[in-house]
């Protein structure tokens, strides 16, 4: 029985459909595609971002998560990999997307494999995704793939651009087959940092074994 | 079970009035309002602790001794009392002279405090705040219990045959709680000292604290003070309270929006049904605060918070009112009456000297004379050798 994989697109599209949205949904539809030619099978969730506005906002200001921005997050933790979709406005990477990605826990994404994507209306920002998206991405231990993707008005009329979804999901089809996320996770999670409730509200281990447990504990002495 | 109110000490423009209290106004409000607390039938007060504008609770000893002066039967607490920037010597001399002269009606909350800027004040580092809690506590466990101490640490001077005066009232230390939302280890210490442990409970999500009460539950019964049902347990919450529920929606909307920390957020009733607060009749206070105990199990204090967010001191007072008459009579019946016949008693300075003397002697010390050079010796006092 081949794998089966849940795909989770973000999308900080605005308008509906969006065209931030149809970038997203083609990956997504040819990581289905490809998947389905190994016998894997992808269930694709979408997250809009436009929904979750107010409640981004208000746990920026007020560490609040309301109970969509929570079922978002539930929704992340789960996933296999991810198609992250923007608009560049200004120059860089749409204010809700980034806000959305700062209020996550910095290890709820770590080892997921990622399609970053950005829409624009103008070649100008082609380097948004590579110079920008990449760092954020970065800093939440994401594998990122090799191919970014990044359609001004004129791409959307140039088949380049088809052949270059083509490649991210395949890169990302590739990266979810090879097991790197169960890999890093199952090995390796003690070695990145946690927070108690971290996660997304799951790293409720607690280690007995600490300098500071022991110095809680009335001896000792910390680190 | 006991029921109480603690205060942050904020003071906070009244969004309906648009008048920010003086500094004076507003402490002389808290007095009223501590006093009102008895009056209606509570069991306790609480002070937060803070070092900056626009709070006014710097001193919290000064203020609880004045209020445990003022009142009877109250319980002078405090919400919290910083572990961290405080020196563990200070809190030891401070507090014991608050249960002096409280007769023992006072206990008080440890945390650490999350101001970054306030703890160069004091020649602390926020980055070690974790490390510096703890070992502080150590040290303060030690000087209730120990007429003399020797002690070195990493953060404070060393004490070569130091005693904190005075003694503990009838030799027996402050009962102490310790306050987290999100720390382990904060659980562990206040387990393994067989201490109180209090989650503030006004932020959710409420899984972290239930696994986190659950943990202190677990590790309370490892270091053999009780089962995990005997673990002693506070909780906060808020509520506005109105006879009808859309009056209380009504009156309370303007502070909610404008309050500090959660104010221009989420919606009101978002808030009502996603964390502890409630707003609504009597009733509805009452049906909400009695899931607590679903959640965390049967505890012993039950703390709200009622003075915030520029609320006037009639407005406050007129809750206290409907809090003291109508709420928390009803909880004190329905949560003994639904409460595991386990469960500890709450902590009271009467009930732990029964717990520690019986009917014996109660341990009342007396210091050696002066020897003339101003430093007591190894037995400072008669009946320690």
């Amino acid at each position: 029985m081949g794998q089966n994989f849940q795909l989770v697109v973000v999308s900080a599209g605005t308008s509906d459909p969006s065209s931030t949205r149809l970038l997203a949904d083609r990956v997504a539809g040819r990581v289905e595609t490809l998947a389905g030619k190994r016998a894997q099978t992808v269930g694709t969730t979408v997250i809009e971002l436009r929904e979750l506005a107010s409640e981004i906002a208000n746990a920026l200001v007020s560490n609040h998560i309301g109970p969509k921005l929570q079922t978002a997050i539930t929704t992340l933790r789960h996933a296999d990999g991810i198609v992250a979709s923007t608009p560049v406005y200004k120059a860089g990477a749409s204010g809700l997307f980034t806000s959305f990605f700062q209020i996550l826990d910095n290890d709820l994404l770590i080892a997921k494999p990622v399609v970053l994507a950005a829409t624009a209306g103008t070649a100008r920002h082609a380097l948004v995704v590579d110079d920008q998206m990449r760092g954020l991405f970065a800093y939440l231990r994401t594998v990122v793939v090799p191919t970014a993707l990044f359609a001004a008005t004129e791409d959307w009329q140039d088949n380049g651009l088809n052949k270059r979804i083509e490649r991210a999901a395949l890169e990302l089809v590739a990266l979810m087959t090879s097991g790197f996320e169960k890999t890093v996770r199952d090995e390796s999670w003690g070695s990145y940092q946690h927070e108690y409730g971290s996660a997304g509200g799951t790293e409720l281990t607690i280690d007995l074994d600490s300098d500071l447990m022991r110095l809680a504990a009335g001896g000792g002495t910390a680190n | 079970m006991q029921f109480g109110i603690f205060s942050v000490s904020d003071i906070t423009r009244d969004p309906v009035s648009g008048e920010t209290p003086s500094e004076a106004e507003r402490i002389d409000a808290i007095v009223q309002i501590a006093e009102k607390a008895e009056e209606v039938g509570l069991d306790v007060f609480a002070i937060g602790e803070h070092h900056n504008p626009p709070f006014f609770s710097s001193a919290p000893t000064t203020l609880l001794s004045h209020i445990a002066a003022k009142t009877e039967k109250l319980i002078v607490s405090t919400a919290t009392t910083l572990i961290t920037t405080n020196d563990p010597v200070r809190i030891a001399e401070e507090y014991a002279m608050l249960q002096h002269l409280s007769k023992g009606r006072m206990d008080l909350m440890l945390g650490r405090g999350n101001t970054a800027p306030v703890y160069p004040w004091f020649g602390a580092d926020i980055r070690q705040s974790l490390p510096l809690a703890l070992e502080n506590y150590n040290l303060l466990h030690r000087l209730w219990r120990e007429d003399v101490v020797d002690w070195e640490g990493k953060f404070r001077t060393p004490l070569q045959g130091f005693t904190s005066t005075p003694r503990p009232l009838d030799d027996l230390p402050p009962f102490v709680w310790h306050g987290s939302i999100r720390t382990p280890e904060i659980a562990e210490q206040a387990a393994f000292y067989g201490d109180g442990f209090f989650a503030n409970n006004i932020f959710w999500p409420k899984e972290h604290y239930m696994r986190l009460i659950k943990f202190y539950r677990q590790r309370y019964a490892h270091y053999g003070h009780g089962t995990e049902k005997q673990a002693i347990v506070g909780l906060g919450g808020q509520a506005y309270i109105a006879k009808r529920s859309q009056d209380a929606l009504k009156e309370f909307r303007p502070y909610f929006n404008e309050a500090p920390v959660y104010g221009h957020g989420p919606r009101m009733e978002d808030f009502m049904e996603q964390t502890p607060l409630s707003v609504g009749s009597p009733q509805e206070v009452i049906d909400k605060t009695l899931t607590f105990r679903e959640h965390f199990g049967d505890y012993q204090r039950q703390m709200f918070l009622m003075d915030h967010a520029g609320l006037p001191l009639k407005m406050v007072l007129n809750q206290l009112d409907l809090l003291g008459e109508e709420v928390v009579p009803v909880l004190r019946k329905e949560m003994e009456a639904r409460q595991d016949p386990e469960t500890a008693k709450p902590p009271t300075h009467a009930g732990r000297v029964k717990d520690k003397y019986g009917d014996g002697p109660v341990r009342r010390p007396k210091p050696n004379a002066n020897r003339g050079d101003n430093v007591t010796g190894g037995s400072p006092y008669q009946d320690s050798q």
